[in-house]
């Protein structure tokens, strides 16, 4: 049974990182918004099963928390942005898909290479889920320094964080880890409310040109 | 008597919320100052009474220093802030309910500040952290400007990236203390890991180290993590520049030095002088260099501040007692000397109209008081006698010496190349053609000199004569420190 339970936390890390890999590749913001609710989702699951096999009932804030705001509330704020912005069908030039792919790859063998070796005296899902976690954070922080766009950037620091809280939540018995998952949805709220200020910035681009627009209307 | 160190946390928290509820900005900037002052005067209580140390809250000679530090400068910052903002009303850049957020947020960033100094939690501690950032981001945008936005993004978005870097480390750390102390709270409180650190995973905890010194040394400022901190002190109101400078950057190197006595304490990690000596002469020369090519005065300072962060934690790189107090000293009078180089450029700012170095000048003839002020506070900070800058960078660049000849020439270098610039700059700021406007037809201009001067004695005494008492407290804490 033990080794079904430790197949399945692995199971689950492992799959963060694969849609981790799934958000370097996606040229189109909606898609990449997509992928990020996919992201938030295999975090809900690998966090609940933590909390299942940790017998620890309070992860199951963190899952909630997880599956509710970072699964559907923060992609759903984020795609009217998008679509109120008009750039949802813009294509993102992110520099060679192949090249942020082999870096990418090579992230996941360095933070293996780093954390497996130094972690040799824990708990073999904890290991795993520290090591796994860490390749989640180094993608993010990769995706972050290739995009251009702030929606993007914002995507990748989402990720970055998802990976953080599953080391929190492989980390048995670990204190705080409810508080500290709350403190950081607190800063999410702040980043979407940041780009609804950057919207207001584009608003006003937008009416000046609407301005321009009306009075060409007038004169014709 | 309630405990000091609940009055020092409970005082700004209920002072933020009382200043959301306030519409006058008098009654508001009035309060703002009487709740910085109270919490000065509790942070002075510590030093009576200490409280026992729990599970959460920690009180020890290290962070008294700190408090007592930051109640002093957001107390006369309180002050200043008081004139500056009736002055940013007057013209019309802020409006009465931008005012009533600001001061709500001023308090609740002293609440994350002290809270992030006091907390015996690592947990608790990032918590306090990244509460004390997303404050001062607020703050940073209050202006609305492109420029403002922009600044308030960028210091947002790195800011965060730090401050998740360092919550990986913690989480290291966590995973290196549980074999040892056990599961649950113990293992993240800090006096039970300093109890048991050296019987950690060394490895482990040289990994959580490496994290948590790019964490929390993005928001030291260090150099190829400092992109947000000249931007951040540009483009947000003068008052927070100087909290920035003054405070913020101390209590996230605060939070560095907790875990660097972790790693002290454990024979088999990884020395983290090295580390930390390379970074800071990095930032020093860096900063030295950047300096030259500032045209706006407070964007210069911002740069200067990064130089003083890369001096403090390479003096605490070299460690020892002599290194560690002269971080301790150099630590100190950055605070205060940067805080009122601040009080005045904001001034400064406000009388001429602009913050461009070129479009001010003549400081000295138009504003005596403000100009001859201005030059006070720049010759203390890039180091001349009698300031106590001096005194503490002579102690830095005497103990690199000691240590290896090179790191000191390195040292002197970014010193001198400093020291060349702000001069450079100061001469045509406060001297030379009148340049820019007087103020005058821009409204009544109050202007608070009390708490520039305040800070420059206290730099000049603390350069001539340092009290005995303080000493012995720098020294015990040197030791601390290792």
């Amino acid at each position: 049974m033990h080794g079904l339970s430790f197949d399945i936390a692995h199971m689950l890390a492992g799959s963060l990182v694969l849609v981790s890999f799934l958000m370097l590749y996606q040229v189109r913001l909606t898609a990449l918004l997509h992928a990020l609710a996919l992201h938030a989702l295999v975090l809900a699951a690998s966090v609940a099963w933590q909390a299942h096999i940790q017998d620890a009932p309070h992860l199951y804030v963190t899952a909630a928390l997880a599956l509710g705001f970072k699964a559907a509330l923060i992609p759903w704020a984020l795609r009217r942005i998008v679509f109120r912005l008009g750039i949802h069908r813009e294509i993102e030039t992110v520099g060679g898909i192949g090249l942020t792919m082999l870096a990418g790859m090579a992230l996941v063998a360095l933070s293996l290479q780093v954390m497996l070796p130094v972690t040799a005296m824990e708990d073999p899902v904890a290991r795993e889920d520290v090591a796994l976690a860490l390749s989640v954070v180094l993608i993010g922080l990769l995706m972050m320094v290739t995009r251009r766009n702030a929606v993007s950037q914002v995507v990748g620091f989402l990720s970055l964080e998802n990976g953080i809280i599953l080391a929190a939540t492989g980390a048995r018995g670990m204190p705080l880890v409810v508080e500290i998952s709350v403190a950081f949805s607190v800063l999410i709220a702040f980043i979407v409310v940041g780009i609804f200020l950057f919207r207001i910035r584009e608003r006003f681009d937008t009416v000046d040109v609407g301005a321009l627009d009306a009075f060409r209307g007038g004169r014709a | 008597m309630t405990d000091p160190v609940v009055l020092v946390l409970l005082i700004p928290l209920l002072a933020a919320a009382l200043l959301v509820a306030v519409p006058r900005y008098r009654l508001g900037a009035a309060l703002n100052a009487a709740a910085c002052l109270g919490t000065f005067a509790a942070s002075i209580g510590l030093l009576v009474q200490r409280p026992a140390t729990g599970a959460y809250l920690l009180v020890d000679d290290l962070n008294v220093v700190f408090v007592v530090l930051n109640g002093f400068v957001a107390a006369t910052t309180s002050l200043f802030s008081a004139s500056y903002v009736g002055h940013e009303l007057a013209i019309g850049r802020l409006t009465a309910r931008h005012l009533r957020f600001y001061h709500a947020m001023f308090q609740l960033m002293l609440f994350g500040m002290n809270l992030a100094l006091v907390a015996n939690n690592i947990g608790l501690m990032w918590v306090a952290v990244e509460l004390a950032t997303l404050t001062t981001v607020l703050m940073v945008g209050l202006y609305r400007t492109p420029e403002a936005l922009e600044a308030a993004w960028k210091y947002f978005i790195l800011g965060s990236v730090g401050i998740a870097l360092a919550l990986f480390g913690t989480i290291l750390v966590y995973l290196a203390a549980r074999p040892v102390v056990g599961e649950g709270l113990d293992a993240m409180v800090w006096t039970t890991l300093l109890a048991h650190a050296q019987d950690f995973d060394a490895p482990l905890l040289d990994i959580a180290f490496v994290f948590l010194l790019l964490g929390y040394g993005t928001k030291v400022g260090l150099v190829p993590l400092h992109a947000w901190l000249p931007d951040a002190h540009a483009e947000g109101p003068t008052p927070i520049s100087a909290v920035l400078s003054g405070l913020l950057l101390n209590v996230a190197l605060y939070a560095l030095l907790r875990f660097k006595m972790l790693l002290a304490v454990n024979p088999l990690a990884l020395a983290p002088g090295p580390l930390m000596i390379a970074l800071g002469l990095l930032s020093v020369i860096f900063a030295g260099l950047m300096l030259y090519r500032r045209r706006d005065i407070k964007r210069l300072f911002a740069y200067s501040s990064i130089e003083h962060m890369g001096i403090i934690v390479f003096a605490f790189g070299l460690a020892g007692p002599i290194g560690n107090f002269a971080g301790l000293l150099q630590m100190t009078m950055h605070s205060l000397t940067k805080s009122a180089i601040f009080f005045s450029v904001g001034h400064v700012a406000q009388v001429k109209g602009t913050q461009r170095i070129g479009e001010i000048g003549g400081l000295t003839e138009t504003h005596p008081l403000l100009g001859w002020g201005l030059v006070a506070g720049v010759a203390a900070i890039v180091g001349l006698p009698p300031f106590g800058v001096f005194a503490a960078e002579f102690l830095v660049v005497t103990s690199a010496f000691a240590l290896h000849p090179v790191l000191a020439v390195g040292l002197v270098v970014g010193l001198l190349l400093a020291f060349g610039a702000l001069l450079l700059r100061l001469t045509q700021v406060a001297f030379g053609p009148v340049r820019g406007g007087t103020a005058a037809g821009l409204g009544p201009l109050r202007m608070a000199h009390l708490p520039m001067f305040a800070h420059l004695a206290l730099v000049l005494i603390a350069g001539i004569w340092l009290p005995p008492p303080l000493v012995a407290w720098f020294q015990h804490v040197a030791e601390l420190l290792r």
